[in-house]
């Protein structure tokens, strides 16, 4: 038996995972994008997921279109699905406390659900790797193609977004929203274009996250409550609102499961995690990154 | 207000009798599968097969001259829904039996419901302990159950193991009924066959990626590795082996890997994947000479032909316990207590999964010989030698 020294063990915990922790970081990113401008969380966040991982499916493998046209055609249809979420289930409630919109999202996620049971049956689905599945070793570490994809995605997301909420009118215009609606809508920001805008933009990276994470995973109709819940988890973590928080929370966690996997205990991994988090909020009740000043004037 | 009374008295009375009038004389046997849910992959072709299989006997005339009508539920994979179905098929559709449900998990759970109300169940399930009071020692009078249970599986690879002297393993398994029932089966069976555990790791049902515990397997340098899931992780973890370079560690799976879906889905990397497998998996590949290869060739022709997609495993369990009471109503009629004797005495029926023998001991009727071991190879299943 060839030897395997630990720290190539090491190293490979570590890739493994910052890979599951990017796209933790993608889906906590959704979350804020929508908490940010409305204040709910949008539990429905790993649906959009889900769709992306399989209108890919349909549209790349199915349909037969080209990987770079499949790509923005599954984007843009999981957007039109954020789109209509909004007009459909948020926008409509007459009296909207934060509570009842969020349990508006529960309804639009197991809708969602139940509909791509339908469309895609039951089964699991495969997407072949964006470029070919031979793992490149690096001395002894095992990488994936797919998982630089990922991570590449990760920081084109976040790049993009860093450029357009500090460089463009329209990204100000949604931070100021988040900062203060009521300001806001003085200075004449129409929220509520800001708010289908803040589901159509997270619902376009839920659907990159998914479309990303099938080669390596799978996808079936029944994954996006699970991601939904480590995403959110990651966005407690980093501090809910907080960009820079969502990648470092779900990086943390990502990284807290893979190595307790590897060096402790693999049954209790999801506690370890939990554990985790739950002692950074009892240190610092706002996450790693949020700031307790401004989610006081918050209302969830 | 006495002619509204009067009207919806009217209408109730009409709606009872309507329902109560096709009552005729049939046999009414229910089922109970995970139709949708985290476990659909089972109740799907389970469903299918087993309103395939009663709609053969139909159109055959029936058993006895009756037609069997057969209610089929969808527990949607949760414990609570099938325990009030079982209540619902036994005190209101009023059944004689009941095949299902799908998962081991919510096997065990309507296990008492069915003691109770004395109704005989064929479960669908593997594990063990669906037919095994703890207690007592000895199955529960009521409960049978048609799928290999996974100490059989365990036996078979343990034995295989044997003939390619393989002693040093690792298992990996999920955190669910299934793979917890599989991996305490390996562990109290690894002693007998002198098989010694190295690691022992688990991955939730969701997971998306399994790299991290088999990196540490890898460290650790069993000769095999065996994994215990159902679903996509099974399949996540074959490529995870495959991207790790870890071929010279042999690969066993579990008998949950027996869907040639699971084979396309890995994408090259179920290649000398080792797996026990029910005959109904490999009716093609048997000798002809083979106890089940007619069975096994009819239910892969009949399946294929109605639902056009490939024969899984798991819709084999349905046509057992399906048949196997069919067998029963055919020989003693629609008598709980009857059915339940006829069972438990029930001698040499050929079945997808194995020739049954049951025994009052012995309410699953299988030994270790109803699994043959097979290898990937091509994409497809070969008899591993």
């Amino acid at each position: 038996m060839e030897s395997f020294p630990f720290v190539n063990q090491l190293l490979q915990f570590l890739v493994t995972g910052l890979t599951v922790g990017a796209i933790y970081a993608m889906v906590a990113i959704g979350f804020n994008i929508i908490y940010n401008v409305t204040e709910i969380i949008n539990l429905a966040q790993g649906e959009f997921v889900m769709l992306g991982g399989l209108l890919m499916v349909s549209t790349h493998v199915s349909l037969g279109l080209p990987l770079l046209l499949a790509f923005p055609v599954t984007v843009l249809g999981v957007t039109l699905v954020g789109i209509l979420l909004d007009r459909l289930a948020i926008r409509p409630i007459r009296k909207p406390s934060v509570m009842t919109l969020i349990i508006a999202t529960v309804a639009a996620s197991i809708i969602i659900k139940g509909l791509a049971m339908i469309i895609w049956g039951k089964s699991p689905y495969d997407l072949p790797a964006f470029s070919g599945r031979t793992p490149i070793d690096i001395g002894g570490v095992i990488i994936q193609p797919q998982y630089l994809w990922v991570v590449g995605f990760l920081v084109a997301v976040a790049v993009g977004l860093t450029l357009f909420f500090n460089r463009t009118i329209l990204g100000k215009a949604m931070g100021a929203c988040a900062d203060n609606p009521d300001a806001a809508r003085l200075v004449g920001i129409n929220v509520r274009h800001m708010v289908l805008l803040s589901f159509a933009l997270s619902a376009a990276i839920g659907a990159v996250a998914g479309l990303t994470l099938t080669p390596i995973a799978l996808m079936d109709y029944d994954r996006g409550a699970m991601l939904a819940i480590k995403g959110f988890g990651a966005a407690i973590l980093g501090g809910l609102g907080s960009f820079p928080g969502a990648i470092l929370g779900g990086l943390i966690l990502g990284l807290i499961e893979s190595l307790s996997a590897g060096m402790l205990d693999s049954g209790y991994k999801d506690a370890y995690a939990l554990i985790i988090l739950l002692a950074v909020l009892f240190i610092r009740p706002s996450g790693i990154l949020g700031n307790l000043e401004v989610s006081r004037f918050k209302r969830f | 207000m006495v002619k509204k009374v009067a009207i919806v008295f009217l209408v109730c009375f009409a709606i009872c009798g309507w329902t109560i009038q096709p009552a005729l004389a049939e046999y009414k046997v229910g089922a109970i599968f995970s139709v949708t849910g985290g476990a659909s992959f089972l109740g799907d072709p389970e469903k299918k097969t087993a309103e395939m299989v009663v709609e053969k006997i139909n159109k055959a005339g029936g058993i006895n001259g009756q037609q069997v009508k057969l209610i089929v539920y969808d527990d949607e994979s949760d414990a609570t829904k099938c325990n009030l179905l079982s209540k619902k098929l036994i005190t209101q559709d009023k059944v004689v039996a009941v095949i299902g449900p799908s998962v081991s998990g919510l096997s065990l759970a309507v296990v008492p419901v069915f003691e109770k109300e004395q109704t005989p169940l064929i479960s669908c399930a593997a594990s063990y302990k669906i037919v095994h009071n703890e207690k007592t020692g000895k199955p529960y009078p009521w409960i049978f159950k048609t799928p290999q249970s996974d100490s059989l599986a365990v036996e078979a690879i343990y034995t295989q193991m044997q003939k390619m002297g393989i002693s040093k393993i690792a298992i990996i398994s999920v955190t669910e009924a299934f793979g917890a029932s599989g991996r305490e089966e390996l562990i109290r069976l690894a002693p007998a066959y002198k098989i010694e555990i190295v690691a022992d790791e688990k991955y939730g049902p969701k997971d998306t990626d399994m790299m991290a515990q088999l990196t540490k397997i890898k460290g650790l340098g069993p000769q095999a590795i065996i994994n215990w899931s159902v679903g996509p992780s099974q399949v996540t973890v074959v490529r995870n082996w495959r991207d790790l370079g870890m071929e010279k560690i042999s690969f066993f799976q579990s008998h949950g890997f027996g869907s040639r879906k699971n084979i396309e889905l890995a994408a090259g990397a179920a290649e000398g994947v080792f797996c026990p497998l029910g005959a109904c998996n490999i009716a093609e590949l048997l000798p002809a000479e083979h106890a089940q290869k007619q069975v096994t060739t009819e239910y892969m022709n009949d399946y294929k032909a109605k639902y056009n997609e490939p024969l899984s495993s798991f819709g084999g369990h349905a046509w057992d316990a399906m048949s196997l009471l069919a067998d029963a109503l055919k020989a003693v009629g629609p008598d709980k207590a009857k059915l339940r004797a006829y069972l438990e005495t029930k001698q040499g029926f050929v079945g997808q999964h194995g020739v049954f023998n049951f025994s009052a001991d012995d309410h699953n009727g299988l030994t270790k010989e109803a699994f043959q071991m097979v290898v990937v190879k091509g994409k497809d299943w070969a008899l591993a030698n």
